[in-house]
């Protein structure tokens, strides 16, 4: 009796691995899927549902379904890849430094002269003297 | 970025300049603005000194090792004084333009 290939296996871990790399390009574009990443997680669960369903076949009914091994080892990979998904959102994200030494409501904005990406020098006295206010948005830069 | 690029007519009406700054090259950020659309200035403290006076330094957090800018965001008014600040715990999760937008309008910022 020939073994059918086990689907559900192999889709779930593609899931999986879009799940994985789908957040940076894709969702963390949007502060709705950013800040929680409710969409990969929708994404890994629906892997590692597919990933069970194939697993669990692949051992109920081997004369029929391949997978017993392949469906192990990529069942074990998939929840490694979630570990590691779910580590970089609630503990690396977080590894910043606290807050306290940062200048403060009502405090002076320390003044600055820097230059802009056409190499012109901005002084913030007057940038601020010539709006009713300015965001500063201070980022880890790209490179 | 490109929340603030989305609703820069909205700060621009009010009279609110987006001013940002990080340790980047005024090349790379240009090459940045360029691939994304970037219509407010982007400013270059390549030896984090600005940042450090605003007390935002991440030490050692950039490319090999180099001292960077932790996320934040500081609302100054025209008389150079603080107004609001917002400093996330988390690099994912930054000041949405509309908060900062409605933080204007009830400051009534002038």
């Amino acid at each position: 009796m020939r073994r059918h290939w086990n689907v559900p296996i192999w889709a779930g871990f593609a899931f999986v691995i879009v799940a994985l790399v789908s957040y940076i390009p894709i969702f963390a574009l949007f502060p709705i899927t950013r800040d929680v990443p409710w969409a990969n997680y929708v994404l890994f669960l629906l892997g590692g549902g597919l990933l069970a369903l194939g697993v669990s076949r692949a051992f109920r009914d081997p004369e029929h379904y391949r997978g017993k091994i392949s469906g192990s080892i990529l069942g074990v990979l998939s929840v490694l890849l979630f570990g590691f998904f779910v580590a970089s959102i609630l503990y690396f994200g977080k590894q910043i430094p606290s807050p306290e030494s940062a200048v403060r409501t009502g405090q002076p904005a320390p003044p600055f002269v820097l230059q802009d990406i056409a190499g012109k020098q901005v002084a913030s006295s007057e940038l601020f003297k010539t709006h009713r206010a300015v965001v500063l948005v201070f980022y880890r830069g790209y490179w | 970025m490109r929340g603030f690029e989305q609703h820069l007519s909205e700060f621009h009406d009010r009279g609110v300049e987006v001013v940002a700054i990080s340790v980047d090259s005024p090349a790379e950020s240009q090459k940045l603005c360029q691939s994304r659309g970037y219509g407010f200035p982007f400013l270059s403290d390549p030896n984090a000194e600005v940042i450090r006076l605003y007390g935002v330094l991440h030490p050692k957090a950039g490319e090999d090792g180099r001292d960077i800018a932790r996320p934040a965001e500081f609302l100054v008014d025209a008389a150079g004084t603080i107004r609001w600040v917002n400093l996330t715990d988390d690099i994912r999760v930054r000041a949405r333009p509309q908060a900062v937008l409605e933080v204007i309008n009830r400051l009534g910022v002038r």
